[in-house]
């Protein structure tokens, strides 16, 4: 049936755009040029500052957008972080992350931290997460799909914390795009490529704004080092 | 779900009369128009982004065959399946068919348009299976039996107080002494209670805002994340979606969501963009082991190459209801079927039938703030028009609105008479109106006076004043 309906959907497709044998070679060149070229349209002024002010516009952002947002030197100072975060907010000493090898090299020993690594099954109340990049225009950070930071950590904790290199942070959303595309191959994704931009949240109760709906009542960005 | 553009006038009396409706109403003009001004002002290339946005999505209709052949080889190259529907009943065929298959009991859903107009709710109960809604707007209607009347905000006719009494009346395993007068402690009780049953789902379902062609992703932009929870936990992922949600690249999709939430609800991205490719891999830990699209026509197709084609460039931002006046009046429901304002008000004539919603694309002031701030550029009145012509080609207007244009045509056609015919009237109604200068009521004019009064005319015709303004040659 699907096969047919195909057959019949594409059919009057092509009746109704015009489709000829005659302008069908040049109608192909048309999407393949498009596909394999992939051009880019309008990028943002703001989308293309040097690196320290992309990384201020990225904060600036990202606060706006109601997420919170620390700077630190290196990595090894992020155990400590998590840990504060943690007890500022009077939450259990306890953390889930996945298995990047950013975190996994991360020294715990020094806190009081239970850490966990693993997809969330629903129960874990703050995760840490490392971003593949981070978007200036926007304040949006962008992780993507697999074991080393499973989606899941995304959006089940209440308190999700998500490590950001400073390196990492492009001025627009096609210079995240192409590095995706760098990574993966081209026309190939990873499951899923999540553009994160401030804590959950929902108006669905008198257009007021609340946050924390279905997925972590808030963000924390831990940005390491310096931009580059 | 039922039609009822049919009873279009009578569902605005009604509309009208609805107190809670109009108190929930003014929510809208509130809560979306100067969002919208701000993000648009805050983006100085933001019309320039517009054109772009059009320039793409007409490359890609006019090219739609191909784009449709690239992105079916890329999920069934990343492990997915896309399934081609013919209609509503066919794609609930095909949904049922995966369902069967999976031995599906419950479905959680992100929030879905296609899933409205193909009626997926009310045919998954008839077959055994619990659909659950998990947007929070989709939830409260859900709860009430009722169908969204926003494109974006699907429960904007609704007030705080009724949603607390409908969580009263069904979450009854609470404590019903619980203090829900916070609209925070709704959203939490909602949260808890949805937590559950992602993970229960046999099969998620979503919709999407874009296919990209280049990759075979679907992409969903929401702000609460249950959408995300939706796809990720059920077992199986299914996509809801039409044909013209196709996008040739990423980089067009980007151009595209830089417009998307600032005309939405004037965010400069939403909280969650995701773009979804096929089922989990090998490797992954979490995610869904089936992914499937059912790609919706159900009248699409025959909108190409017609007057109606550019409505198919619209990314359902809701922004032409946010701005309308009618809509601000009588609300979504009124319009009868899935959509509403004026995206509905063009596209429903096309998807079901001007013969059943000739109303809707008469239902417009023609005040143009729809096409102003559509993202898209789409001439919603031009279409209204067009859709206004073709109830008159099919004589589908009321008799007695036939025969008043044949009187006024009759009388357009004959200067002279047509002169001496208001050059009687207009003193006459002046004269009739008395010193108020208004009209209480009038035979023939009662659509209007019984809401409010009609101002007479001042006695003199155009023509008239015209010429003794010193400027006219009227002969």
């Amino acid at each position: 049936m699907s096969g047919s309906t195909r057959d019949a959907v594409m059919g009057r497709i092509r009746r109704a755009v015009g489709a000829t044998p005659a302008n069908d070679a040049a109608r192909r060149a048309a999407v393949s040029g498009r596909l394999s070229g992939a051009p880019k349209g309008i990028v943002p002024e703001r989308g293309h500052l040097p690196p320290a002010e992309r990384l201020d516009l990225f904060i600036a952002m990202a606060t706006r957008a109601d997420a919170t947002v620390t700077r630190l030197k290196a990595y090894a100072e992020v155990p400590q972080e998590v840990a504060a975060f943690l007890r500022e907010r009077n939450l259990p000493a306890a953390i889930r992350m996945g298995r990047d090898p950013r975190l996994a090299s991360l020294d715990f020993s020094d806190t009081a931290l239970t850490v966990t690594t693993g997809p969330s099954e629903g129960d874990d109340l703050a995760s840490l997460s490392h971003a593949m990049g981070g978007i200036a225009e926007t304040g949006t950070l962008v992780l993507t799909s697999g074991p080393d930071n499973p989606t899941s950590l995304n959006f089940l904790p209440e308190y999700h914390l998500v490590v950001l290199d400073a390196a990492d942070v492009a001025g627009d959303m096609e210079a995240v795009l192409t590095r995706v595309r760098e990574r993966h191959g081209k026309g190939v994704m990873p499951r899923s490529v999540n553009f994160v931009t401030g804590p959950s949240r929902s108006a669905d109760i008198e257009q007021t704004l609340l946050l924390g709906a279905h997925g972590p009542r808030s963000l924390h960005i831990v940005v390491v080092g310096e931009p580059a | 779900m039922q039609i009822t553009s049919q009873t279009f006038k009578a569902n605005t009396v009604k509309a009208l009369a609805d107190v809670d409706l109009q108190r929930a109403l003014r929510h809208v003009e509130k809560g979306f128009i100067g969002k919208r001004q701000k993000a648009a002002d805050a983006l100085p290339e933001f019309d320039a982004l517009r054109d772009n946005a059009v320039k793409i999505k007409n490359h890609t209709l006019k090219h739609l065959d191909l784009y449709i052949e690239a992105y079916v080889a890329k999920v069934e190259a990343s492990g997915g399946k896309v399934h081609f529907a013919e209609d509503a009943d066919h794609a609930r065929r095909i949904f049922l068919d995966i369902a069967k298959r999976r031995k599906a009991k419950t479905v959680t859903k992100g929030k879905t348009m296609i899933s409205e107009e193909i009626g997926l709710n009310a045919f998954l109960e008839e077959n055994g299976i619990l659909p659950v809604e998990t947007d929070l707007g989709e939830y409260i209607i859900q709860l009430r039996g009722e169908h969204p009347s926003h494109i974006i905000a699907p429960a904007v006719h609704i007030n705080r107080d009724q949603v607390e009494a409908d969580f009263r009346r069904f979450h009854v395993h609470l404590d019903p002494e619980r203090d829900l007068v916070k609209p925070e402690t709704l959203l939490s009780e909602a949260r808890q209670i949805l937590r559950q049953k992602y993970g229960e789902a046999d099969i998620g379902v979503t919709g999407a805002n874009f296919l990209i062609a280049e990759t075979g992703t679907s992409v969903i932009v929401t702000n609460e994340g249950n959408g995300d929870l939706t796809q990720l936990m059920g077992k199986c992922h299914v996509v809801l979606a039409s044909l013209e949600k196709l996008v040739p690249t990423l980089e067009d999709t980007a151009q595209i969501l830089r417009v998307l939430a600032r005309s939405a609800t004037g965010q400069e991205m939403s909280v969650y963009t995701t773009l979804s490719t096929g089922p989990k891999r090998a490797e992954d830990e979490d995610g869904p082991e089936e992914y499937h699209v059912i790609l919706l026509d159900n009248g699409r197709s025959n909108m190409l190459g017609t007057e109606f084609e550019e409505m198919l460039r619209c990314i359902r931002c809701g922004a032409c209801m946010n701005h309308c006046p009618v809509y601000h009046a009588v609300g979504g429901h009124s319009y009868g079927w899935v959509y509403p304002g004026p995206m509905g008000a063009v596209l429903t004539p096309s998807l079901i039938g001007v013969d059943k919603a000739g109303h809707l694309p008469n239902a417009s002031t023609f005040c143009g703030r729809c096409e102003a701030v559509c993202p898209m550029r789409i001439p919603l009145p031009k279409m209204m028009r067009h859709w206004r012509e073709k109830e008159f080609e099919s004589h589908l207007q009321p008799k007695t609105a036939r025969a008043g244009l044949g009187v006024w045509a009759y009388l357009a056609r004959r200067p002279k008479l047509y002169r001496a015919a208001v050059s009687f009237a207009m003193p006459a109604l002046k004269l009739l109106a008395g010193r108020k200068g208004r009209f209480r009521s009038l035979p023939l004019a009662g659509g209007w006076t019984k809401w409010r009064d009609l101002p007479a005319p001042e006695g003199r015709t155009f023509m008239q004043a015209y010429a003794q303004s010193g400027h006219g040659d009227a002969k």
